[in-house]
């Protein structure tokens, strides 16, 4: 589904490499996580793939099925199946969160050449996924994200994905900030999603979540580099031990 | 003081080209118009309130020429239940306008010949008093030379809005109209005005409102590119009263509206807004001046301008807070969006106050569109073109929501999504 490989990132004004030759590769219907120290690069690997501007990739490709993904714009992305759920998602002041996903999806739709959502359709579509996250009707009227609570933005980054069913999902951080409730549900609503034909990508730094959405293979990043892949025992043991033995192993 | 020669010529000049109407209950009024406009002279480049907005077109004898705009869309409140009249190249079309009728409301054309008006206390009664501390001579000379325009006067609830539809057909048309409104004590209307009216136009209108009236108003200016305007409105406030005023401006070369408020009575509440939409030769001046002079009144001034393509905005913004008008709550607020470099709002947001127990607040911003909300958008599948258009509608909607009426916003809203629609080929 997923294919990075070699990606080498810096950024666009200064002279920062970040990521330093990035190789993972997620298949379709698989979980994997990453879990790296902060400042390691996760957010940026996120970042680059949805299209955000500040980064030049300097070397290596990504590719969803197949299709190079670097030179698409943004939208053009998240219309090929890529959906990135922020480690901080943004307040729109005057944009109303229903008329925002109504108008994400139907552009979608119209990107992919099939025919837009009629509005009966879309409210039975948004009623059902918002009850399942328990995000109420106002939540869906007041403008995207703004006085919305840490959880309730993180709740509203699933309910978007959930209406825009994207092949690879990448969750940055979506654990924190959840209180206990908020984090069962948030994994529901990933869990739920889960099938064959979806990659997911999930950064967390704490293994609570991983109890709830089990992970077939998790990395650790470490300074713009994946140092180590595993099975699940890895997140316990990070769990456990922290990053300095793992970072000394590969040393 | 003597009026410096260089006003003197233009103010003659333009008298010059005039007739002055007479044989009327405004007679009077009129030749009082004529004399104060001598002494203080139409608007210069160099007058205080002046200096970011040219008033040469506006005031020169002839008007520069506007080219027709082929009518593309349905009239903005066409479909609204309302009394529809109809002004062309301002001059009222009673072919084209309803009877003169409307349930708790009076109306008669400014020119009918009548000896005796109730129009005759407010006709140049609240234009003069706004003459203070700031000289507003376009309205002045509107007052002498308005050759057509509505006395409505309202007794009770009206049962639907009143439509001034100003039509321009003309290029080279010359247009003055002033309106009188008073609403009496306990009465309530909605005007709603929309556009060009001419390829000049000189609009005044005075609006008096007793105890506990209430007026609202939205309009919306034509879309003619090369249209000029100078409208004032002028409006006293009585006791518990409430005067709400929204305007969208899209496109016009030169727009100049002014807005004068005075709470006169007390818990009176006066909001006025605009949204603004420039791209090119666009210049568009908002100037406002609230006087509170009651107790625990409320006023709000809320303006948003979008420029491209450098357009300019201009905010001029003041509230005068009285001695003794205790319990002021004042509200001002003008920012502007600009989608590239070349476009520029300028602000003069002034505060003078005089009682100690107020609360007054003003902001002005200018910025340009935000790129994280941008990517936000555009990373959930929306492309560059509509997300900026969403994230502009957004913008502007602080002063639509300004507008009571939400099928009224809505109405408004539509405009701002064809304009930029439009704009996106
Ligand atoms: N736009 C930017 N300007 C300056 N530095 C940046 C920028 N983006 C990323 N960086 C730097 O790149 C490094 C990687 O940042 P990134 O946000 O990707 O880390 P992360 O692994 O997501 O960390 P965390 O676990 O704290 O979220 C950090 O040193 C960060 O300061
Ligand atoms: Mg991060």
């Amino acid at each position: 589904m997923l294919e990075i490989k070699n990606l080498h990132v810096k950024l666009e004004e200064e002279d920062k490499q970040i990521l330093k030759g990035v190789n993972l590769s997620v298949e379709a219907g698989k979980v994997h996580a990453i879990m790296g120290p902060n400042g390691s690069g996760k957010s940026t690997l996120s970042y680059v793939l949805s299209g955000r501007d500040g980064y030049e990739v300097t070397g290596g490709s990504a590719t969803i099925e197949g299709e190079d993904i670097l030179e698409m714009e943004p939208e053009e992305r998240a219309a090929a199946g890529v959906f990135l759920a922020f480690q901080y998602p943004v307040e729109i002041p005057g944009v109303g969160n229903m008329t925002f996903l109504r108008t994400a999806v139907n552009s979608q739709r119209k990107a992919r050449g099939q025919e837009e959502m009629s509005s009966t359709e879309f409210l039975k579509l948004i009623r059902e996924k918002a009850k399942d996250l328990k995000i109420d009707a106002d939540m869906l009227k007041r403008p995207v994200n703004v006085g919305f609570s840490g959880g309730e933005k993180k709740r509203n980054e699933i309910l978007q994905m959930a209406m825009l069913e994207p092949k690879m999902c990448i969750l940055d951080e979506t654990d924190s900030g959840l209180d206990v409730d908020a984090m069962k549900l948030v994994a529901d609503g990933v869990n739920a999603l889960r099938n064959e034909g979806r990659g997911f990508l999930v950064i967390t730094h704490y293994q609570r979540l991983l109890d709830h959405i089990k992970p077939d293979v998790v990395h650790i990043m470490s300074d713009g580099r994946i140092i180590k892949t595993g099975g699940p025992e890895l997140a316990l043991e990070v769990e456990h031990n922290g990053y300095a033995d793992i970072k000394a192993e590969v040393a | 003081m003597a009026l410096p020669q260089i006003k003197q010529d233009a103010t003659e000049a333009r008298l010059a080209a005039l007739d002055l109407p007479s044989g009327n209950w405004s007679e009077a009024a009129r030749k009082d118009a004529v004399s104060r406009l001598r002494a203080m002279g139409l608007p210069h480049a160099r007058d205080e309130y002046w200096k970011f907005t040219r008033p040469d077109t506006l005031v020169q004898p002839d008007a520069p020429k506007a080219a027709v705009l082929e009518a593309d869309e349905t009239p903005v409140f066409g479909d609204v239940d309302c009394l529809r009249l109809v002004f062309v190249d301002g001059v009222f079309s009673v072919e084209e306008s309803d009877d003169l009728a409307l349930e708790h409301v009076s109306l008669d054309r400014l020119g009918d010949a009548l000896d005796i008006h109730w129009a005759k206390d407010v006709y140049g009664v609240l234009e003069a008093r706004g003459q203070t501390p700031v000289h507003r001579p376009l309205a002045t000379l509107n007052t002498a030379f308005a050759t057509d325009g509505l006395l409505i006067h309202v007794t009770g609830k009206a049962p639907k809005p009143i439509n001034l539809v100003y039509r321009h057909e003309s290029e080279g048309s010359d247009a003055i109209l002033h309106h009188v409104v008073k609403i009496e004590s306990g009465a309530e209307l909605t005007l709603l005005e929309n556009g060009p009216a001419a390829a000049r136009f000189n609009k005044c209108m005075e609006v008096e409102i007793a105890d506990g009236g209430v007026f609202h108003h939205v309009r919306a200016q034509g879309r003619d590119h090369e249209r000029r305007a100078a409208t004032a409105l002028f409006t006293r406030l009585g006791e518990a009263s409430v005067f709400k005023s929204f305007t969208l401006t899209a496109n016009g070369v030169l727009t100049r509206n002014e807005c004068v408020i005075e709470l006169t009575g007390d818990n009176a509440t006066a909001h006025v807004a605009g949204a603004c939409m420039g791209d090119g030769d666009f210049h568009h001046d908002d100037t406002v001046f609230i006087t509170h002079d009651a107790l625990n009144c409320e006023s709000r001034q809320v303006f948003k301008k979008v420029l491209r393509n450098g357009a300019t905005g201009v905010f001029q913004g003041k509230i005068l807070v009285k001695e003794g008008a205790q319990k002021t709550d004042g509200y001002q607020i003008s920012q502007s969006l600009l989608l590239d470099d070349d476009s520029q709002f300028l602000a003069k947001p002034e505060l003078e106050i005089y009682a100690d127990d107020v609360v007054c607040s003003h902001g002005s911003t200018s910025g340009a569109i935000d790129e994280e909300g941008l990517f936000y958008l555009r990373s959930r599948g929306i492309e560059e073109g509509p997300a900026t258009d969403l994230l502009t509608i957004a913008f502007l909607a602080e002063a639509v929501m300004e507008i009571a009426d939400e099928s009224l916003q809505e109405k408004i809203n539509e405009r701002v999504e064809a304009w930029l629609t439009r704009r996106r080929g």
